[in-house]
């Protein structure tokens, strides 16, 4: 029978530590929605959603309730839009149509966001990205819960140039056209190599083709559990501090494989994968960088991050795997700027900077993640650093994605709030050289060698 | 079996059990095992119980052994034991 300490550990972790599922993500195909007549289209949209999801929030709560675990947020991730729009939508606005009405449903049913506002342009720019893409701008600012992603890469394709071109003037765009919130809109919108079919994180979700009707996604957080646990092993060797970061992924990760199991359970629909990720929060004690801080850099950024991210990354991953009967999704642990304390703080003490983020990003999920930078950056420039973030994930066969914030009327020592889990960031220097002439090259980057395998 | 894990966290006073024991009893669910301890001068308790029999559906018996011990001032949390045997046993 389980035993006082037992409990005592598990229910620490939940309040003293701030453990807890980040996510039940609902995958949703929309495939069956698809008619060319655009108000068909939306209506089958919003009423597939509403029909499936109905309980999606219900269930969660109830699950929360039983086990005395905050399951943080409800979400649905669809068929990306630029497949199921392609034969209604005839233009950005037509596309932007569609995002209302997933708005709509979502608010309707009660998920906090809605993923799957979704262009697959790794290769080729079809005319249906192409019109998704412009109508991002509008669409984000004129949804509150959408969440819109583009493709732009991946090892098997390599890089889709003109994509990256074009989504540097569509993040400035969204950035524009959302001023009045601090260019919030962008922090809505991500762009992928190697996006995942099954990841249930925003913004990059989306409910890909080779998926079944409808699906169970769940992503685990608890970076606090790690930070406490190593804490214990302070100064200790590589070896033991691996096995105790093990140990605690394993626990964390069970408790998301039970809510997986009973929410897919309760609501009659398979489960798909436990993504096994260290997801921080603006709040105290629930981060990321003070877990690397733990292993003994003293503040992210020093020389020696890297290789304690890439420590903690696999260790996760080890002792998350065994615990989770399907493991998918982006499954790392994340590096956010804006929703993490301890990366803000290491931002603000001159420690971190942009160049120092990328370099992480090649040891864990996902890449540059909720970055705000100068509202002047050239828009270039915004592509190069998506084309530096996407060649890491095609080289290496790994996600990566650009979440980054051009805040319009904003520079270098301001910061900006966005509230709730997007937390507040300080505008980040970006390298002032221009990189105009290579983004101007039509085209695309060609797939890496070792992508041939057959 | 319908186990659930019962845990009583607050300032030490006279009858705490009793109270919790009592409800127990009144609404027919059946104790397991109890430990209690006090840690950092905080009492500690900790149940199994089984609630098939009872005529209360889970979401009740939670709410209102929490306005137990609103009512004597100490935390009282009612959780399925699957959290836990899913986190500590293989």
């Amino acid at each position: 029978m389980i035993n006082f300490f037992e409990v005592k550990e598990t229910n620490d972790m939940i309040q003293k530590e701030n453990l807890d599922v980040r996510t039940i993500t609902l995958g949703l195909s929309l495939l069956d929605c698809i008619d060319s007549d655009l108000s068909k289209l939306t209506a089958k949209i919003y009423d597939k959603i509403c029909t499936r999801a109905q309980r999606l929030v219900s269930v969660g709560k109830e699950i929360e309730r039983e086990l005395g675990i905050p399951i943080v947020n409800k979400r649905i991730s669809l068929t990306p839009i630029s497949l199921i729009g392609s034969s209604a939508a005839k233009s950005p606005e037509d596309f932007c149509q569609i995002a209302l009405s997933m708005d709509k449903a979502a608010k309707s049913v009660g998920v906090n966001f809605i993923g799957g506002f979704t262009a697959l342009a790794s290769k080729g720019t079809a005319r249906a990205d192409q019109l998704l893409m412009e109508s991002i701008p509008m669409s984000m600012s004129e949804t509150d819960r959408v969440c819109a992603s583009a493709v732009l890469g991946s090892t098997r394709t390599g890089i889709n140039m003109d994509a990256v071109r074009f989504m540097g003037q569509i993040i400035k765009e969204t950035a524009e056209k959302t001023r009045e919130q601090d260019s919030l809109g962008c922090a809505k919108l991500v762009v992928l190599c190697n996006a995942p079919d099954d990841n249930p994180f925003m913004a990059g979700a989306f409910h890909g083709v080779t998926e079944s009707d409808a699906v169970i996604n769940v992503g685990v957080s608890g970076p606090g559990v790690v930070k406490t646990a190593i804490s214990k092993v302070r100064g200790e060797s590589f070896e033991i501090l691996c096995e105790t970061i093990k140990r605690t992924a394993f626990k964390v990760t069970r408790v998301g494989q039970l809510v997986a199991n009973k929410a897919a359970a309760m609501l009659g629909v398979p489960f798909g994968i436990v993504d096994l990720s260290l997801a921080p929060t603006p709040a105290i004690g629930d981060s990321v960088a003070e877990i690397l801080k733990e292993i003994g850099v003293e503040e992210v950024g020093a020389p020696g991050t890297t290789a304690a991210l890439a420590l903690l990354n696999d260790q996760v991953k080890k002792g998350g795997v065994m615990a989770s009967s399907y493991v998918g999704g982006l499954s790392g642990a994340f590096i956010p700027v804006s929703e993490d304390q301890g990366m803000i703080d290491s931002v603000e003490a001159g420690a971190l900077t942009i160049e120092k983020l990328e370099a992480m990003t090649c040891v864990c999920s996902v890449g540059l993640d909720m970055i705000a930078i100068p509202g002047d950056t050239p828009e270039s420039s915004i592509s190069g650093i998506i084309a530096d973030e996407m060649a890491i994930g095609m080289v290496n066969q790994k996600t990566t994605a650009v979440r980054i914030i051009p805040v319009i009327g904003k520079g270098v020592g301001e910061s900006v709030e966005f509230g709730g889990l997007l937390g507040h960031a300080p505008i980040m220097k970006v390298n002032p050289f221009s990189c105009s002439a290579f983004t101007k090259r039509n085209g695309r980057i060609p797939a890496p060698i070792h992508s041939f395998k057959n | 079996m319908n186990r659930t894990i019962i845990t009583v966290v607050g300032k030490d006073r006279v009858g705490i059990i009793a109270k919790v024991c009592t409800y127990l009893a009144s609404n027919n669910v059946n104790i397991l095992d109890i430990t209690q301890t006090i840690i950092q001068g905080l009492f500690n308790m900790m149940m199994v119980v089984d609630i098939k029999d009872s005529p209360k559906p889970f979401d009740d018996i939670a709410k209102e052994l929490s306005q137990i011990g609103d009512e004597i001032g100490v935390v009282i949390r009612c959780q399925r034991e699957d959290i836990f045997d899913a986190m500590h046993r293989i």
